[in-house]
């Protein structure tokens, strides 16, 4: 853990619709060194998604800035891998040419290629699967194929949204156990959105909470909890409480907000 | 086993009915055997051309000028369907222009096309043409402006330039609704390779049932409508074959 290695400046972000102006991002600072694992926290509609699309490049800042490696962001990139909820395989491709489709598009050569994949599909437990297509995979095998599309491309940066936010109870466990060995091996930069408290004290270095509209970093915890962690210890159900609580603030805030909206429609 | 049996036998019973009805107006002398042949002299005639090599070269006449109007078609169809659809601008450019044109149907086009092309396959490869070019085109751009955008969002995430974008990403995530305009331009196709036929060249389905009619050969007029729903049955299963291959990864399909 060195350099910062994303810097966001000051970002806000409005999006403007025909009623009115939605400031989604306000006065957000943010410093992420490289190797650190970090959870984006908040109710739905606290701009989670739209910091991370802005950091991803899918949707710039109305102002302010994004810096990558002292790079300024302006587009999506491979160093940036994505991993959506909604998974984002292509269903036209079977699981290997989906984790193969990126480097293919940057020409790499084809025994170089199967090499790659094929230790990634051992490395995730998609061998038997290689050549199916994403229809028939369940949904947590599916975001297993959207994460060695990531490890694919070799990106120091992984961007998760929700990734687990579909799956159910244990195989949610199981990935979050497989990305913290993913994370520890390849040594990534993860910067993770979740609406889960436990979730993100499960698998943060650092908690940013955020707040509901204007989303801004209401508090920005460190987890000192040494991994890994068991979710039923003492220290990790104390944070719990008190994460709990801040978000439960922002949630009654969007709540009101809601309430608000509805009585002058 | 049983169960294919009884249902085959089901749907026997109908067409079975209706032949023997047919068979006895016809021997009974209740109608002319001009206005209706016997359904056993259709049959011989039937088998007379194909015997004869006659009824082969006019479906490989006809199926050779399906083919090659579609393919033209379809050809200028497709990239101009991709292009539109993923392009606003393309789209508001020529949209007006097709809508305009796309509401006369392709038989009205055959004395230009006579004018144009004058005799023989020209002019009904291209009627053939015209018909395929829309139903490709217009399926092709709603085909590629229902692409779901998060495909795009992962593609230009792992690099994808703009060329790739279309082979691998949009063509690909429009085939159902491509595949589903192909069928429609196959069948649309069908229709007017008969028609032109019966204008333009002296060859083909559509033609030998016109020449049937000079001589009131009306048993090989049904003989040559018979081949033509054949045909027609043929091309829509190898459509539907192919259809069940491309779309093989496609949820919809599930069985
Ligand atoms: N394209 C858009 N146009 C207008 N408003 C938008 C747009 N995208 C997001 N918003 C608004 O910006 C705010 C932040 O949205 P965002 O999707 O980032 O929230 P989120 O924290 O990811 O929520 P969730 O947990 O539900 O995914 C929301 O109030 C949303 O209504
Ligand atoms: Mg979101």
């Amino acid at each position: 853990m060195q350099n910062p290695q994303i810097v966001v400046s000051d970002v806000q972000k409005v999006f403007r619709t025909q009623e009115r102006d939605v400031v989604a991002l306000k006065d957000i600072n943010l410093t992420i060194k490289q190797g650190e694992f970090v959870c984006l926290l908040g109710p739905s509609g606290c701009g989670k998604s739209t910091l991370l699309n802005a950091i991803a490049g899918f949707s710039l800042p109305s102002s302010g800035s994004i810096q990558v490696d002292g790079q300024a962001v302006t587009a999506p990139g491979p160093e940036r891998g994505m991993v959506f909820q909604e998974y984002a395989l292509f269903p036209w491709m079977t699981v290997a040419q989906n984790v193969a489709f990126g480097l293919e598009v940057k020409g790499m050569s084809k025994g170089a290629m199967a090499e790659r994949v094929d230790s990634l599909l051992d490395k995730l437990h998609l061998k038997d699967f290689r050549n199916r297509f994403p229809k028939d995979l369940s949904g947590g095998m599916r975001q297993r194929v959207a994460i060695a599309r990531v490890l694919a491309m070799d990106s120091p940066i992984m961007l998760m949204d929700e990734p687990f936010g579909a799956l159910d109870a244990l195989t949610r466990r199981n990935l979050q156990d497989e990305l913290l060995r993913i994370w520890a091996e390849f040594g990534k930069t993860i910067i993770f959105v979740t609406h889960s408290i436990e979730e993100s004290i499960y698998l943060a270095d650092r908690i940013v909470v955020m707040t509901y509209r204007p989303g801004t970093v209401k508090r920005d915890h460190r987890v000192a909890i040494p991994r890994h962690r068991d979710p039923s210890c003492a220290e990790f159900n104390e944070l719990k409480r008190e994460l709990g609580s801040l978000v439960m603030e922002e949630q009654q805030r969007h709540a009101a907000a809601e309430m608000k909206l509805a009585a002058v429609d | 086993m049983q169960q294919h049996l009884k249902s085959f036998v089901r749907g026997a019973i109908v067409p079975v009915v209706v032949l023997l009805v047919w068979e006895a107006c016809a021997r009974t002398g209740l109608v002319s055997p001009i206005v209706l042949p016997a359904p056993s002299a259709v049959a011989a005639k039937w088998w007379e051309a194909l015997l004869s090599g006659e009824l082969v070269h006019d479906s490989i006449a006809s199926l050779y000028r399906v083919v090659v109007g579609f393919v033209a078609g379809a050809a200028l169809a497709l990239p101009l369907g991709l292009t539109m659809g993923s392009s606003p601008r393309l789209y508001g450019l020529f949209n007006p222009m097709l809508q305009l044109l796309r509401p006369i149907p392709p038989i009205a086009y055959i004395p230009l096309a006579i004018l144009w092309f004058g005799l023989g396959n020209p002019p009904s490869v291209f009627l053939i043409a015209i018909g395929a070019f829309f139903p490709v085109l217009m399926n092709t751009i709603s085909g590629v402006r229902h692409v779901d955008g998060i495909y795009l969002r992962a593609a230009r995430n792992l690099g994808v330039g703009r060329l790739a974008l279309f082979t691998r990403v949009m063509l690909p995530a429009a085939t159902p609704y491509i595949l589903t305009g192909v069928r429609i331009g196959i069948g649309t196709a069908f229709i007017v390779v008969i028609v032109s036929e019966m204008i333009a060249v002296n060859d083909g389905l559509g033609y030998r049932i016109l020449e049937a009619r000079e001589f009131m050969w009306s048993d090989k007029i049904i003989a040559g409508m018979i081949t033509i729903g054949l045909l027609g049955l043929a091309l829509d299963s190898a459509m539907n074959a192919l259809n069940n291959h491309l779309l093989r990864w496609h949820r919809g399909l599930e069985h």
